[in-house]
């Protein structure tokens, strides 16, 4: 009876294990034969044709996909530097009671809906930059500045978190030789946590890239590739969020599917190397 | 200038920007904060509890079946999803241990699936349990909150069972229980609190998704607790309310936000309690 019992448990809970390799294949397999069509009429030149006309059965993936990466980039640029510095403020500078409630508030922050930021970038962000910028404030900028915001709290929790794994006592030695705040962080600590900083900046990458809800609002939804940063573009959730129930033929379907199937490859690859190239050695993020 | 007032100079330079990068940071993180509690509060009422969605103009109209519709996709993704989750995060620590090659490997799958853009997980779930049957279904929402939560409460499950000290199996082991009896009655009981906080910060994370509820649940401007049909959310009704022209539907888009973010944190909140309870105890 137990040893039934216990070999029924085993197996259930390998079942249970499995299915999360199960699903991830199925996840591959579904969106490639989804796509399927579209991947024959158009093959890999899908991804550097601009032209998107389901008007006339042309599908190109290529502002989406370039959409996704400027705004990615764009929030990167600003999201890294004030997510370190933010990570040295709490780490180094601010007295514990000040740390704690800073680093507790921006770890509630993190989890906070991303289409609350998305909703925050139509109404008040995007007015604001408009008045700044011109046009009508809708464009890769506003959305990467949205998607910085966004990753920021999560940058910055992972990257103090990297940075609370030197050991003291390197720190303390160096402090004894009379160095500065800033060469201890710039020759200790950074070279300590090198790996787990670089890798932190990928995972919050990978998130961004495949954010929807907080860009759809802001990318302005133009199917072209926009001749400043500033003007109405879109990227591949965006295009997803937008037409996916508006798709009428079948290889606007399947073209669809074919931007989704980019986007996971993206996003699994870029995941991929954050966890294995630089966390590996790093005590698991919770995330 | 002297090497020493260089060096000092640098070092000031470099903790008045960090400083300033926080600041500024946390200045921009509290405006959204404050917008949201401003507009929130502003537009909350008990016709949003008590009257369902109505077309701009028409009075009383509030939000119940938004509320009913996300209460019963975040229930049902949670009964699929924990006791999956755990069952898969029992099996790579008890089963799996450290050194086993599948275990390791279907944990950093799920580390990978923790990350996979969440509108790629409507779309499959759009091909497999949407397009066959014709129809959106609040099913299908389940389903695709169910698979983003499945390896969350793996993970942690993982990491709160491999806490529960080995000396504590062997002693039920050595009484002669059989180890499905050890696990649940041992070993589960050992992790329990930080179990408990990881569904609970699970449950908190999938209630925040709007992405795969887009293609799956669809909206419903009735209400309607059939899990057959399209199912309303909070999260999809702010997407179109917020995208409308109409005045009052942006105003209880910012009071579904609210609702939304009062839960998630709440979760987060009390979920931190729990932790910060326990290391009390040690």
């Amino acid at each position: 009876m137990n040893r039934t019992m216990d070999i029924l448990f085993h197996n259930i809970t390998r079942f249970f294990a499995l299915f999360v390799l199960i699903v991830l294949i199925a996840l591959f397999f579904v969106l490639f034969s989804e796509a399927k069509p579209a991947i024959d009429a158009f093959g890999l030149q899908f991804v550097t044709n601009s032209k998107w006309a389901p008007n006339m059965d042309i599908f190109g993936g290529y502002p989406a996909i370039y959409g996704s990466i400027v705004s990615t980039v764009i929030a990167m640029i600003i999201a890294t530097p004030v997510a370190v510095g933010i990570a040295i403020f709490l780490s180094e500078l601010a007295p514990p009671w000040l740390a704690a409630t800073v680093g507790m508030a921006i770890e509630l922050l993190a989890a906070i809906p991303s289409i609350i930021y998305g909703m925050w970038g139509l109404f008040y962000l995007a007015p604001l930059l408009r008045d700044i910028w011109g046009g009508n404030g809708l464009g890769l900028a506003t959305a990467g500045v949205v998607l910085s915001i966004m990753i920021l709290p999560f940058m910055a929790a992972i990257t103090r978190d990297a940075m609370k794994t030197t050991p003291s006592i390197l720190k303390e030695s160096a402090y004894g030789m009379g160095a500065t705040r800033w060469e201890v962080l710039k020759d200790v600590v950074i070279p300590y946590v090198k790996s787990g900083i670089i890798g932190s900046i990928i995972l919050a990458l990978g998130r961004a890239i495949g954010e929807t809800m907080a860009v759809t609002f802001v990318m302005g939804n133009a199917h072209k590739i926009p001749n400043s940063i500033f003007k109405p573009a879109t990227s591949i959730p965006v295009t997803l969020a937008n037409e996916f129930t508006e798709a009428d033929t079948d290889l606007y379907y399947s073209s669809l599917f074919y931007l989704a199937l980019i986007l996971l490859i993206i996003s699994f690859t870029v995941i991929a190397i954050a966890k294995f190239w630089f966390l590996r050695n790093l005590q698991e993020q919770k995330i | 200038m002297t090497l020493q007032n260089r060096r000092i100079l640098i070092n000031k330079t470099v903790m008045v920007l960090s400083t300033a990068a926080a600041i500024g940071g946390i200045i921009f993180l509290f405006w959204i904060l404050a917008v949201l509690l401003f507009k929130g509060f502003a537009a909350l009422n008990f016709d949003i509890f008590m009257y369902d969605m109505a077309p701009p103009g028409r009075e009383p109209s509030g939000l119940r079946n938004a509320l009913v519709g996300q209460l019963m996709l975040v229930v049902g993704a949670s009964a699929i999803g924990v006791p999956a989750g755990v069952l898969a995060g029992t099996y790579l620590s008890e089963y799996g241990g450290k050194k086993s090659r599948l275990a390791r490997f279907i944990r950093d799958i799920s580390d990978i699936m923790m990350s996979t853009p969440s509108i790629v997980i409507g779309a499959f779930v759009y091909a497999v349990l949407v397009a066959p049957f014709g129809h959106f279904s609040g099913w299908a929402g389940i389903a695709a909150l169910a698979i983003m939560m499945i390896p969350i409460v793996l993970r942690t499950t993982d990491d709160m069972l491999q806490l529960v000290p080995g000396s504590l199996r062997e002693a039920a082991i050595a009484l002669g229980a059989p180890k499905y009896k050890v696990i649940i009655q041992v070993v589960y009981r050992g992790a329990k609190t930080g179990m408990l906080t990881g569904i609970l910060l699970s449950i908190a994370r999938i209630a925040g998704e709007t992405a795969p509820l887009l293609f799956t649940s669809f909206s419903n401007n009735f209400y309607s607790t059939d899990l057959n049909q399209p199912i309303a959310s909070l999260t999809v009704t702010m997407y179109n309310y917020a995208t409308s022209p109409y005045e009052e539907w942006i105003d209880q888009g910012w009071a579904a936000a609210l609702i939304l973010a009062l839960f998630v944190l709440g979760a987060n909140i009390i979920g931190r309690i729990i932790i910060r309870k326990r290391e009390g105890e040690h």
